[in-house]
């Protein structure tokens, strides 16, 4: 208990360095959201002023990083300039996406990753091995925006699924169950490609820890004893290979808000990736400094939920 | 003793190898390029029934090769391996799985041996879960009781490998090898690492079950100075080949093979210092 207050209190001071960050940095680019009203020859000067000052864009830098904490405890996360709303809203409903194409992708690669590893690793050497590892190297060395422009490519030669977006037009007038393979539908292109993304990391994980473990004495050991071959390799080598992928695990959790967001931008998933993309270009400050606030809390969590499984998992954590 | 020893001599050998050869592939890092590494070559080797035998040898002479292939964890390139009338290395995976309970191994690295996230109980347990001999509530039970066989307490049963010390913890492997009640229990190096007093304890502990259990015994070791004072045989390899084998008293009172000789000398010139430097401090 003690170690997870220790934890929150670390988390809380890297949260706080995060945001200090993240307005010193965005203090530095050049120009605000309100600049290019400048060139516009219908918007006064005078009206320019007047919403920079309405916005506080005009105060130095710590009396807006001071706005922006007391926005954090009312509730609105800052404002964004461009939606002209709370960015707490519009980062929910975009971070909610996100998370729904993230964490089906995440699943579906752990889902898979495990499984392929742990054959891979118990046929070494063999052909088998031989050309998952080929398979391994091609997707790594595959830019995730190539896979990605590939599967669209296929996707508008042959209409199988949607080219884009998340859900249909004609969305609200379907059934509970057409809406949900709508959804599914236009779920399958995006986290098709991050599951082919992030599949070889993860399978070469599970294989170099599953190598390295069924090598070790206990498990000649339990042969010794008779053992059969999946009882071996899921009850004891799996478990006992599993540190090194509760990290990872940790890192995925950790990965869910920013880790798709070129996929997003590609396929026109409405989720935090092509938000962030235009409030970069449009200096919409807040929205920014939401979206990485929220990758950092995400990254915090993850990090702190590897820990704690490792405690579960691993007898010697707990014992040390 | 000697009548005894020729009397079971004469008995059929609990397990028997005769013409092993066993080689292994290396390759050089970052290199293509293969050598081979003879480990076993044409070795005859047999133990007698409930004796201890001791297998010598220097380092990378094969003796961990031939554990191994008699043990079933490794199959030979060639010769065969009888145990109690059966050639094991003509036998199919099921057939080997219900004779491997009969032929249990301890090895050096008893922390690398258990499983970390097992405790001394579960670690005990796995084997005879494995066999399906006892149900879930009396391998708990059966567990604590091998712990107190092999001299470690039940109270400990639910400690985990590293929180034991290295003597307990080849203890606890020991227990382990128990628990199927094998015919022959291999023990490869098991002694190495330990201090003396510890090796002197489990020496003793092993004498003890040998003579409970009937156990026929395969002691590998460096060290002939203290295993050859209880060994009922001993073997001795040299480059992967047998060089001799008999009753230990005979090959440490005439070794044939100059291997021997050497290994032999090498014991009596540490005995010889040990004393000169016992008599110095005396003076």
């Amino acid at each position: 208990m003690r170690y997870l207050e220790r934890r929150m209190l670390h988390a809380s001071f890297l949260l706080i360095a995060v945001s200090i960050l993240c307005f010193a940095f965005s203090a530095l680019a050049p120009g605000n959201f309100f600049d290019e009203m400048k060139l516009n020859p219908q918007i006064s000067p005078a009206t320019v002023a007047a919403l920079r000052s309405q916005y506080g864009i005009d105060q130095p830098l710590p009396v807006r990083y001071g706005r922006w904490v007391k926005s954090l405890f009312s509730g609105e996360w800052g404002y964004s300039f461009a939606y002209n709303c709370p960015v707490k809203n519009l980062l929910l409903l975009r971070a909610r996406n996100t998370l729904l194409l993230t964490a089906i992708a995440t699943l579906m690669s752990w889902i898979l990753a495990i499984p392929i590893g742990v054959w891979t690793a118990s046929r070494r050497g063999r052909w088998e091995d031989r050309f998952t590892q080929a398979g391994t190297v091609f997707l790594l060395s595959t830019p995730e925006l190539v896979l990605a422009l590939l599967l669209l490519q296929w996707i508008v030669r042959t209409h199988a699924l949607p080219a884009g977006g998340m859900l249909s037009v004609n969305f609200e007038e379907l059934t509970f169950k057409s809406k949900l393979i709508d959804l599914l539908k236009h779920l399958m292109a995006p986290a098709t490609v991050l599951v082919l993304a992030s599949l070889p990391l993860l399978v070469r994980h599970v294989r170099a820890s599953m190598i390295e473990v069924l090598q070790a004495p206990f498990i000649q050991a339990a042969r010794a004893h008779g053992i059969g071959k999946a009882t071996l390799l899921f009850r004891f080598a799996l478990p006992a290979a599993a540190n090194p992928l509760t990290s990872l695990l940790g890192f995925s959790v950790a990965g869910l808000l920013s880790g798709s967001l070129l996929v997003e931008v590609i396929s026109g998933w409405p989720g935090l990736g092509p938000l962030l993309v235009e409030a970069s270009m449009n200096r919409d400050v807040y929205v920014v400094v939401g979206a990485v606030m929220a990758s950092t809390v995400f990254m915090i969590v993850g990090s702190i939920v590897a820990d704690l499984l490792l405690l579960i998992v691993d007898p010697r954590v707990r014992t040390s | 003793m000697a009548t005894d020893l020729t009397t079971r001599r004469s008995e059929p050998p609990i397990i028997s190898a005769a013409g092993l050869n066993k080689t292994y592939i290396q390759r050089l890092p970052f290199s293509r390029k293969a050598f081979a590494v003879q480990a076993l070559r044409n070795v005859d080797f047999e133990i007698v029934r409930a004796s201890l035998t001791v297998l010598a040898g220097e380092s990378g002479c094969g003796k961990s090769s031939l554990a191994k292939c008699l043990a079933a964890a490794e199959k030979p390139d060639s010769g065969s391996i009888w145990f109690e009338g059966t050639e094991l290395t003509r036998l199919d995976g099921c057939e080997m799985a219900s004779l491997r309970p009969q032929i249990q191994m301890v090895v050096q690295d008893s922390a690398g041996a258990l499983n970390p996230r097992f405790t001394a109980a579960e670690i005990i347990a796995e084997p005879q879960e494995i066999q399906r001999r006892e149900d879930r509530r009396g391998l708990h039970s059966r567990a604590c009781e091998l712990m107190e066989e092999v001299g470690l307490p039940a109270s400990a049963a639910n400690r985990h490998p590293l929180e034991f010390s290295g003597g307990q913890r080849q203890r606890l492997a020991i227990a382990r090898a128990l628990a199927l009640q094998p015919s022959l229990l291999i023990l490869d190096e098991s002694l190495s690492g330990l201090d003396l007093s510890t090796q002197a304890h489990i020496l003793n502990l092993l004498l003890d079950l040998q003579q409970r259990h009937s156990l026929t015994l395969l002691l590998i070791s460096h060290d002939l100075s203290l295993v050859g004072q209880i060994a009922d045989f001993v073997a001795v390899m040299h480059q992967g080949s047998m060089v001799e084998q008999g009753p230990c008293r005979e090959v440490f009172s005439n070794p044939c093979h100059a291997h021997t000789q050497e290994l032999l000398a090498a014991v009596r010139i540490i005995e010889s210092t040990y004393h000169a430097a016992q008599a110095g401090a005396g003076r």
